[in-house]
């Protein structure tokens, strides 16, 4: 019907900018999960709390609309990778139950409110894990036979996709605390940004050590990076990140409120960029291209006449409810 | 041992599914409960309708919190352990699911938050469109995922293409033959639950004598709703059953635990299949019977089990009894509903203890009729994933062991084994405080205390100054 329009390009574009907006948003739902344990007080942490509470469900959405996403636009790459990844979704999945619940429960089920602050921690920590083993296990590519995974369920545990999980925590907590540093003010904004530090260094420790580890994994990722003239033009990849994180670095030690966040967010981007660059055009490294991997093209032309019109919708809408969430929050008074 | 990862498998998705299924049987019909309070205050501002809808509201964020994060493992079931019908059949069923999410989900999560901490920050006319706009988002979610369903279950609008599905006709696709039956079917019986958990709930709160406004209030408004519900609920059942005879006979013969087709077949009431048999042990059965509610006519024909073979057939006893159950739950719902008006006849309703305590007891009765209603249609469809045309056994991920999935399905069990006890204690308590507390004496935590507490105050401090 509509063989002639090409749309593996924009669900390219559509897709990528759903996973992204998932890991910006859930990234810093879950990097102040993390950091919570880690407050003075039950206070601090009502206040911690308050600043996701009303907005971490939607960010939560744009999870399954990444996994319902890539499933629409590239059924087969999904059938292959989401078995793949057994455990790791499994422990996701498990981890985000008790982070979601702990927001009621915390405060409906008093007497065992510790358990509940814990799983809160626990279970974003875990989150933020299993989905940094997802993507390490992603570049590291995956055994296929025909259009199936023939792999075994742990062969997605190796220490790179390790590594990657320890530093997507480092990152979605760096995330995390720049939202706080946003929401909140006095000596919980200074702790914010004391852990911030922290997190930056285990952020830019991590980013250096993927990025000199994925090209040894596989010979093409080395030779797009370092053969001439692609080093020279992707040079600005490694400057632009080295310029945020400086960037980053001080918005942390002066006054600035949207600083922190707003490099974070750069860092992703620019970490995002890598692997793309890494990657493309592979769905299923190795084994299945974007237009190989395509759903069929009335699929896609029926899908995308909806998403044009209800994925700017939906932006607008959650826009505006960032808009009436906005501003400082406060323990005693919750949201006045 | 040997462990079968299909068969765990199955067992793991019958889990994770019939767990979830229970709060959106019971959210649907409270999103829309509650843009109904919401209005009704709106245009009466009578007092009871604000309290119920706080009320309401409070239970409400708890259900919804739950059923968002076990309606998120749900999609990743088709990727763990279901992969190889993602891939043959993902072309036609996952633009229907990110349909779910694009109209549904983001609308409820985002206007949720809204409606639970944005009372005093937006205007009240928003806050009553976010309820709306709440109750749409779920029954969006209904209409998208029950097409998902009844493409599965009665296919069209398709081409099969080296062994996988390609769309042709998405109006038939999304309208396929079983689709308005379920989807009018099902959302019915999720409204139904509601209402007897709200019937339930006015009658405790009428039977501890506090509160009586608001609990005569949810009394009635549930025996009227449900007086019309219930046996609408059951027409539709009826209607839907035909559809099923036309469409999927082999699920209608095990419904009917029918072994030999032909015109006047029986009624079977009760019995034990026996599929080694093919007959029914110590059956009840009313001859003829069958033939006229089946076919509307006394000597309309029928397929039986036998006309199917053996590797076509739906394990025939779960069917047959899930199906008697839920048929069982319906006429124990129209006599609860039928008494109740006896007792308003006669100005007896809120004082007749027993009625109330019955009432209490009716909370169950939804739930359990969702369940089995569920079980029957699904289990009805086996042994396919997709009806006569992708076998389960054909549908599940290659690369797990036995072992990999017992792991997880106990993961599964071990997890949702907390979480519901707790959410239900947890229900159960804000029941229990009344339409009326306050929560001030519970510290704010979650940010949630406040929203309902404070809507009754900010007219009072500068009318009170």
């Amino acid at each position: 019907m509509t063989a002639a329009l090409d749309l593996v390009p924009i669900w390219t574009i559509i897709l990528a900018l759903a996973v992204f907006f998932y890991v910006a948003l859930d990234g810093f739902d879950l990097g102040v999960g993390m950091l919570y344990n880690f407050a003075a007080d039950r206070s601090a942490r009502d206040v911690i709390m308050n600043s996701i509470a009303p907005i971490w469900d939607g960010n939560e959405t744009w999870l399954v609309l990444g996994s319902v996403g890539l499933l629409a636009a590239f059924p087969v790459a999904f059938a292959i990778i989401i078995p793949a990844v057994y455990f790791p979704v499994l422990l996701m999945l498990l981890a985000l139950i008790f982070r979601g619940l702990a927001f009621e429960f915390r405060f409906r089920d008093a007497e065992h409110r510790t358990v509940w602050d814990h799983g809160f921690a626990a279970g974003s920590a875990l989150a933020a894990f299993a989905q940094g083993v997802v993507l390490g296990a992603f570049i590291q590519g995956f055994h296929v036979e025909g259009r199936q995974f023939a792999g075994g369920s742990f062969d997605c545990f190796t220490p790179f996709s390790i590594f990657t999980g320890l530093g997507l925590m480092f990152g979605y907590a760096l995330l995390g605390a720049g939202w706080l540093v946003i929401k909140t003010e006095g000596p919980l904004q200074d702790w914010a940004r004391v852990l911030g530090r922290r997190c930056l260094i285990g952020t830019v420790l991590s980013i250096g050590i993927v990025s000199l580890w994925t090209p040894l994994l596989a010979v093409p990722i080395a030779a797009r990076w370092f053969s001439w003239p692609n080093i020279a033009l992707l040079a600005p990849v490694p400057f632009i990140t080295a310029g945020l994180v400086l960037y980053a670095w001080r918005s942390l030690n002066n006054q600035s409120e949207y600083g922190p966040f707003l490099a974070a967010l750069g860092l992703f981007v620019m970490s995002y960029l890598g692997i793309a660059i890494s990657l493309w055009p592979m769905i299923v490294p190795g084994h299945f291209t974007l237009e190989q991997a395509a759903a069929s093209p009335s699929t896609q032309a029926f899908l995308l006449i909806g998403t044009l019109v209800l994925l700017p919708v939906i932006l607008v809408y959650t826009g505006w409810s960032y808009w009436v969430f906005r501003g400082k929050v406060r323990a005693d008074v919750g949201y006045h | 041992m040997h462990l079968d990862p299909e068969l765990l498998s199955r067992l793991q998705f019958a889990w994770v599914i019939g767990w979830h299924i229970l709060l959106p049987a019971f959210t649907v019909g409270l999103a829309s409960f509650i843009a109904f309070l919401e209005g009704a205050y709106t245009l009466t501002k009578r007092p009871v309708f604000l309290n119920l809808s706080q009320f309401w509201l409070r239970i409400f964020a708890i259900s919804f919190g739950m059923g968002v994060v076990t309606g998120i493992v749900m999609p990743f079931q088709f990727g763990t352990n279901w992969s190889r019908f993602s891939d043959v059949a993902g072309n036609i069923i996952s633009p229907l699911l990110a349909y779910e999410g694009l109209t549904a989900f983001f609308l409820e999560a985002t206007f949720l938050g809204v409606l639970l901490f944005g009372r005093h920050l937006v205007p009240p006319a928003m806050h009553f469109i976010a309820a709306v706009l709440v109750a749409g988002g779920t029954l969006s979610s209904s209409f998208w995922i029950l097409t998902t369903n009844s493409w599965m279950q009665t296919p069209a609008g398709f081409e099969m293409i080296d062994g996988r599905f390609f769309p042709v006709d998405w109006f038939a696709i999304v309208f396929n033959p079983s689709f308005p039956y379920r989807l009018a079917h099902t959302v019915s019986a999720f409204y139904v639950t509601t209402a007897f958990v709200v019937l339930g709930v006015g009658a405790y709160t009428v039977r501890r004598g506090q509160q009586l406004a608001e609990g005569r209030t949810m009394l009635r408004l549930a025996l009227w709703f449900l007086a019309i519900f219930v046996p609408a609920q059951m027409i539709i059942g009826d209607l839907h059953g035909l559809n099923t005879l036309e469409h999927q006979p082999a699920k209608l013969a095990a419904i009917e635990g029918l072994w030999d087709g032909g015109r006047s077949v029986p009624a079977s009431l009760i019995g034990w299949p026996d599929a080694a048999a093919e007959r029914n042990l110590a059956e009840i059965a009313i001859p003829r019977v069958g033939s006229l509610y089946l076919t509307h006519s006394w000597n309309g024909e029928v397929k039986g089990l036998k006309d199917f073979p053996p590797n076509q057939r739906a394990p025939v006893a779960i069917v047959y009894f899930s199906f008697r159950i839920m048929v069982g739950i319906a006429l124990l719902m129209l006599a609860v509903v039928a008494a109740g008006f006896w007792l308003m006849a006669r100005r007896g309703l809120d004082q007749s203890r027993w009625y109330l305590r019955l009432c209490q007891f009716s909370i169950c009765f939804g739930f359990i009729g969702v369940i089995a209603g569920w079980t029957t249609t699904e289990v009805g469809r086996q042994p396919w994933t997709i009806y006569g045309l992708m076998r389960t056994a054909d549908s599940f991920s290659p690369s797990l062991t036995g072992s990999n999935v017992l792991v997880s399905l106990l993961l599964y069990v071990a997890v949702y084994l907390v979480i519901y006890p707790v959410g239900v204690g947890v229900m159960l308590r804000t029941v229990r405080s009344g339409p009326l507390s306050t929560d001030e004496a519970t510290p704010i935590a979650a940010g949630r205390s406040k929203s309902p507490v404070e809507a009754l105050a900010p007219a009072t401090p500068e009318a009170t100054p």
